[in-house]
């Protein structure tokens, strides 16, 4: 019990005495040059702005969460298919595989407008976005798993004669796990980034609204306080977001190699 | 069972691994192949399994060309010089591979080989958990699961430390002797092939061919006793000669 707790304030301790020591100098700096509070709020204004429009955030966090996780997961289940298809053919992968590239290296913010024209405007432009964002690492990583085998456990495959679905199923796929996983701790990180980016352009209209719409807004109302509020919330979604699925492939990880 | 008349085996580097292979292992009979690494008795073993096909010469398993023996009748088992298992399976679900490749299920037959192996307790275990011997024994009992007739080991105790050598090979005597099937055994170790082997067959350096066909004329049960038998030094030193004379 002693040790549990001990090795509870080892994981925790530090990071949280780093916020303090990081919050102490955000508010002396603040104070001590008397800077506006529209230009740099200190962290007591950026409180009252969390605790103002609490409801407002809580919404919105929650919208950009149905975006993002919309997002995640169409790239997982379309990057998993992508793969399975450049499994089975290299004269595909070698064809398509550069075109995957392009979607990472296209500046989203240059192709947004155009998918805000073709799929419009709403949850569906948002989840688009954040889609395109993330797919990538799902279809890099589990391609590489796929592909990647132990040729001696081909062989053996091989010498039982297994068909080409089994090699598929009972040895690429399971063989692809961890690969598919690391990609799927990129991507949801990134299908945050992305469902905000996409509330940037595609955003919901006046009732209803994501923090990317609501960042726009604040910003452009010089709410320096309550925008810092929306770039805490967004933080705190792409680290619960993060550490979910973290906390996920971590325990499928487990079960999928056993006590290594 | 196996014959092999002038087989030759050149890859499409350029590489000649055999030139003219002469072999003949009858049915029932476990025979090893030593030599040095690199002289292609791995590719002798692929050869006769299937996964290459040979340039020149003829090799026959039971009358039929190797591939379609394999495609046919199944009947053939390979232990890589690696355990080679599935890290996400359990022991059990390893072994049950090869059956299940098949599309059989065959419960008995599964608690029956991890008994001969000695791993019954393990059966839940993943691999990762392991030690290489135990690794190596769940490698042999998948190979055993479908009862083949003929068992390719390419040199499954490589990898090992010396106890745990002889043990397995004490532990794949008892196999054999108790199912007779036929076996060719790669290794680089003569004692290994004089003390497992009813014939050792001596391979030159690349491109490999057979210097020597000697009888191990010992009975069977053997047991570890052998090993410290004058006989058993002498034929060593035989083998051992014929080794360095292919090397000079």
């Amino acid at each position: 019990m002693k040790t549990r707790l001990n090795n509870l304030l080892q994981q925790v301790g530090p990071p949280l005495i780093a916020f303090a020591f990081f919050g102490l100098s955000w508010h002396a700096l603040v104070e001590i040059f008397a800077i506006p509070p529209y230009l740099l709020p200190g962290p007591p204004r950026v409180a009252a702005a969390v605790s103002m429009h609490a409801a407002r955030l809580i919404d919105a966090t929650l919208l950009t969460a149905m975006g993002a996780l919309s997002g995640f997961a169409l790239s997982f289940a379309f990057g998993f298919a992508v793969a399975l298809l450049f499994s089975q053919s290299r004269l595909i992968e070698r064809g398509l595989y550069p075109y995957a590239i392009f979607l990472q290296t296209v500046p989203i913010v240059a192709i947004a407008p155009l998918i805000v024209l073709w799929i419009g405007y709403g949850l569906q432009g948002v989840v688009a976005v954040s889609f395109i964002i993330s797919l990538f690492p799902i279809i890099a990583n589990t391609t590489a798993g796929l592909t990647q085998v132990d040729p001696r456990l081909l062989d053996l495959f091989a010498l039982n004669n297994a068909s080409r679905w089994q090699v598929l199923f009972k040895l690429r796929v399971p063989n692809s796990v961890p690969d598919m996983l690391t990609g799927a701790r990129i991507s949801s990180g990134l299908s945050v980034i992305g469902a905000i980016v996409g509330e940037f352009f595609a955003g919901y209209g006046t009732d209803d609204f994501g923090l990317g719409y609501l960042i726009i807004q604040t910003s452009g109302q010089a709410k320096t306080d309550y925008l810092f509020a929306c770039i805490l919330f967004c933080t705190l979604l792409g680290l619960a977001i993060f550490s979910a699925v973290g906390l996920a492939s971590n325990l499928l990880l487990k079960r999928w190699g056993g006590g290594a | 069972m196996v014959v092999a008349r002038g087989v030759g085996k050149t890859f499409s580097g350029g590489i000649h691994a055999l030139s003219a292979v002469d072999i003949s292992v009858e049915r029932g009979q476990f025979v090893a192949i030593v030599g040095p690494s690199g002289c292609g008795k791995s590719t002798f073993l692929r050869l006769v399994a299937g996964l290459y096909t040979h340039n020149s010469g003829e090799l026959l398993i039971d009358g039929v060309d190797p591939l379609e023996a394999r495609r046919r009748r199944g009947d053939l088992a390979y232990v890589f010089q690696d355990a080679t298992l599935l890290p996400w399976r359990s022991v059990r679900r390893n072994v049950a591979l090869p059956l299940e490749l098949r599309q059989e299920t065959d419960e008995a037959r599964i608690d029956a080989v991890l008994k001969m192996v000695g791993l019954s307790d393990f059966a839940d275990a993943q691999p990762a958990q392991l030690s290489g011997g135990m690794r190596m024994r769940v490698s042999i009992a998948r190979a055993l699961a479908t009862n083949p007739g003929l068992l390719l080991l390419d040199e499954p105790f490589g990898a090992l430390d010396e106890i745990t050598r002889q043990r397995l090979n004490e532990e794949l005597l008892r196999l054999w002797e108790r199912d007779q099937w036929t076996g060719i055994f790669i290794t680089h170790n003569v004692y290994e092939a004089a003390f497992l082997a009813d014939r050792v067959l001596v391979m030159s350096a690349r491109p490999g061919r057979i210097l020597a066909d000697i009888t191990i004329p010992f009975a069977h049960p053997r047991d570890e006793d052998l090993r410290h038998q004058n006989a058993f030094a002498e034929l060593v030193r035989e083998i051992s000669q014929q080794l360095s004379q292919g090397h000079p």
